[in-house]
């Protein structure tokens, strides 16, 4: 007998009676979805900023210090940034290394934990881009607001995605005596515009 | 076999670092409280997990070949293994056959627990673990303390003295954020020489055939997305029937943890990297033994959270070394001696049985009862040491017997107050180690009550 089987046949024997499969319980409803959702992506360690309209947007990426002084820029979300990297034109992901700033569209952000729902099809055609750049921008439209993960996930349709990721901040660690240090692998910063 | 009492002597004889371990994760559990009560469903959720993990393993079998046939479909390749070795061999044969001699790994249990490094290593292949704390306990050669926060064990001073000897930083530093920076520089060198990435399974699912690893680094997603190749290790029990039950489970994870709403990174893989491959590897290793067992097959529901090490009044003050198992604390006392009862007889001890973890446990495993059903167990199997046995039978006798609980505790009042010190704390007080026994009372409660009926009387 294959492994598979003679696990699964174990498996099978040892199974207790079948027990109910319940339904995830309604979540909290907040009674402003976008303050909630600034607070926990500012206590991830992320920069909130609230922004009209997508015009504002680039005036507001120059106030960012790593971004005016960035030598490399990839913006993945159509008319916004200095973008001066094709992406189209790397050969291999390690390219990727030496970006300062990648500028990314997430779906729509979860407002209990500071969420963004980013898919693979938003990342371009190399997914590392969010976690090799040194430092990353996050646009949200401000109508694309969940309270919790349970209406994230009844958003979320996995047929053909492929890859997809909830980013909530910058990266961070807190292995050496519980110190808070930013920027552990990915990116040193996270900036999310919600816009609208 | 050494017991937990004797292992956690070292570490409980540095009083400070005890303590400051203690005060550590007393605050990350005193995190997890806020994040719970900030979730007005948080025990409805807590109900729901709990509820999800046992139907499914009510079910696992037909899930598990739901998710592998969902898998395939997205272009993952599925291996199952009943025991570590054959995960090992599995893991070897696909970075063997593609030639491959540098892996980087992300955080994985299952991996500790089949000892997957050494087998690696001794095959010519370099392993790079990259969660931090990870990587500082393999340059020390050392095993995880914690499931999750692996060198908590550590002060930064202790590693700062190991990056300068490893990573070539100034002696003497030990910043925390100047370390981290050097750890950064160091391991994006491995990520970007790196052809494999190993990661270890939070949750898969059977209905989509994809998976999710949670980590705040990104070290899984870097080991993920630039090297070609990526293996999944998981334990069956991982899986969930549905996406939506990620929510349930995503909610409750991080804060139980460490206090976050959420982790930074909660990544989901329904297929390989561009142009790569992504192989998963389905282990046993004797969990279907465990999921027999009716008192114990609740601990399968383990989603290591790590929340009952951090709220344990043992573990806290006694370490994660002193368990001598990959998984430690409250849960590990219990998947260690499941595996193994004759070498971890004395973990099921190693609890004051106070119920703390199980009131933190977010997925309601029963573990104070389980740990206390176990040791029913440990002492009907003669696997406690004698001297053990025969105190507890003394005592069952004394408690039992009126007559003989009263003359004892007449002699306890009338003659401990009496004795000299060395002879109450000698060496046949283990208790009185490192604790004061109370002052005697001048008469019993027993004794209490009646006078006080008499003086009522009296009135």
């Amino acid at each position: 007998m294959s492994s598979r089987d003679s696990i699964l046949a174990a498996l099978r024997r040892n199974a207790p009676a079948t027990s109910p499969l319940p339904e995830p319980p309604a979540g909290i409803v907040y009674p402003d979805p976008a303050k909630q959702f600034a607070e926990a992506f500012t206590s991830v360690g992320g920069k909130f900023v609230r922004l009209a309209r997508r015009e504002d947007i680039d005036p507001e990426l120059e106030k960012i210090e790593a971004y005016a002084h960035a030598r490399k820029i990839a913006s993945l979300v159509a008319g916004i940034g200095r973008s001066n990297v094709d992406l189209n034109g790397l050969k291999d992901p390690h390219e990727l290394e030496g970006l300062d700033v990648a500028i990314i569209a997430g779906e729509f952000g979860v407002a209990e934990n500071g969420a963004v729902w980013v898919p693979g099809s938003a990342l371009g055609p190399q997914r590392a881009i969010f976690v090799v750049t040194q430092h990353l921008v996050l646009v949200v439209p401000a109508s694309e607001l969940v309270h919790t993960m349970h209406q994230a996930y009844e958003r979320i349709r996995f047929q053909g995605l492929g890859f997809g990721v909830f980013i909530s901040g910058p990266s961070k660690t807190a292995d050496i005596e519980q110190a808070l240090v930013i920027g552990a692998h990915g990116a040193r910063s996270c900036t999310l515009f919600l816009v609208g | 076999m050494i017991g937990h009492a004797e292992k956690a002597a070292p570490f409980a004889a540095n009083e400070k670092r005890a303590h400051w371990h203690d005060q550590a994760l007393w605050f990350v559990r005193l995190k997890r409280d806020r994040q719970a009560e900030s979730i007005p469903e948080w025990e409805e959720l807590r109900q729901t997990a709990s509820a999800i993990k046992a139907h499914t393993l009510s079910r696992i079998a037909d899930y598990l070949e739901e998710f592998e046939r969902n898998a395939t479909n997205n272009r993952i390749q599925v291996h199952w293994a009943c025991d570590a070795a054959e995960h090992n061999a599995i893991v070897h044969k696909i970075l063997a056959d593609r030639g491959i001699t540098r892996l980087v790994k992300s955080k994985s249990m299952l991996t500790e627990e089949c000892h997957l490094n050494p087998y690696l290593e001794a095959r010519g292949i370099e392993v790079t673990d990259t969660d931090l704390g990870e990587r500082i306990v393999q340059l020390r050669h050392e095993p995880p303390s914690h499931i999750v926060l692996p060198a908590i064990h550590l002060k930064k001073e202790d590693i700062g003295e190991l990056f300068h000897k490893e990573l070539g930083t100034q002696a003497g530093a030990s910043d925390p954020k100047y370390l981290t920076e050097a750890a950064r520089g160091h391991l994006r060198q491995k990520f970007m020489a790196a052809q494999a990435g190993l990661t270890g399974v939070n949750f898969a699912v059977a209905e989509t055939g994809g998976f999710v690893v949670c980590t705040n680094e990104g070290n899984a997603d870097m080991g993920t997305s630039l090297p070609r190749v990526h293996i999944a290790c998981m334990g069956f029990e991982k899986l969930v029937p549905r996406s939506k039950d990620l929510a349930v489970f995503l909610r409750l994870l991080a804060r139980s943890a460490t206090g976050q709403p959420v982790t930074s990174y909660t990544t989901h893989f329904h297929g390989p990297v561009r142009g790569g491959e992504l192989h998963i590897v389905i282990v046993d290793n004797g969990r279907s033994t465990i999921l027999g067992q009716e008192t114990f097959r609740r601990s399968l529901s383990c989603i290591r959270c790590g929340a009952c090490m951090n709220t344990c009044p043992v573990f806290r003050r006694s370490g994660g070394y002193s368990y001598g198992y990959t998984i430690p604390g409250p849960i590990g006392s219990l998947l260690a001696p499941l595996r193994d009862p004759k070498n971890f007889a004395s973990l099921p001890f190693a609890s004051s049985l106070c119920g703390s973890c199980s009131d933190v446990c977010p997925v309601k495993i029963d573990l104070h009862h389980e740990l206390y059903a176990f040791r029913q167990d440990m002492v009907r199997g003669k696997r406690v040491p004698l001297a053990k046995r025969l105190a507890m039978a003394g005592m069952s006798y004394v408690l039992a017997q009126t007559w003989a609980y009263r003359l004892a505790g007449g002699l306890m009042r009338g003659i401990v107050p009496r004795m000299p010190r060395a002879l109450v704390y000698g060496p046949w007080n283990p208790w009185g180690r490192q604790r004061e026994l109370p002052p005697m009372p001048r008469h019993s409660a027993r004794g209490l009550i009646q006078r006080d009926l008499t003086q009522k009387g009296a009135k």
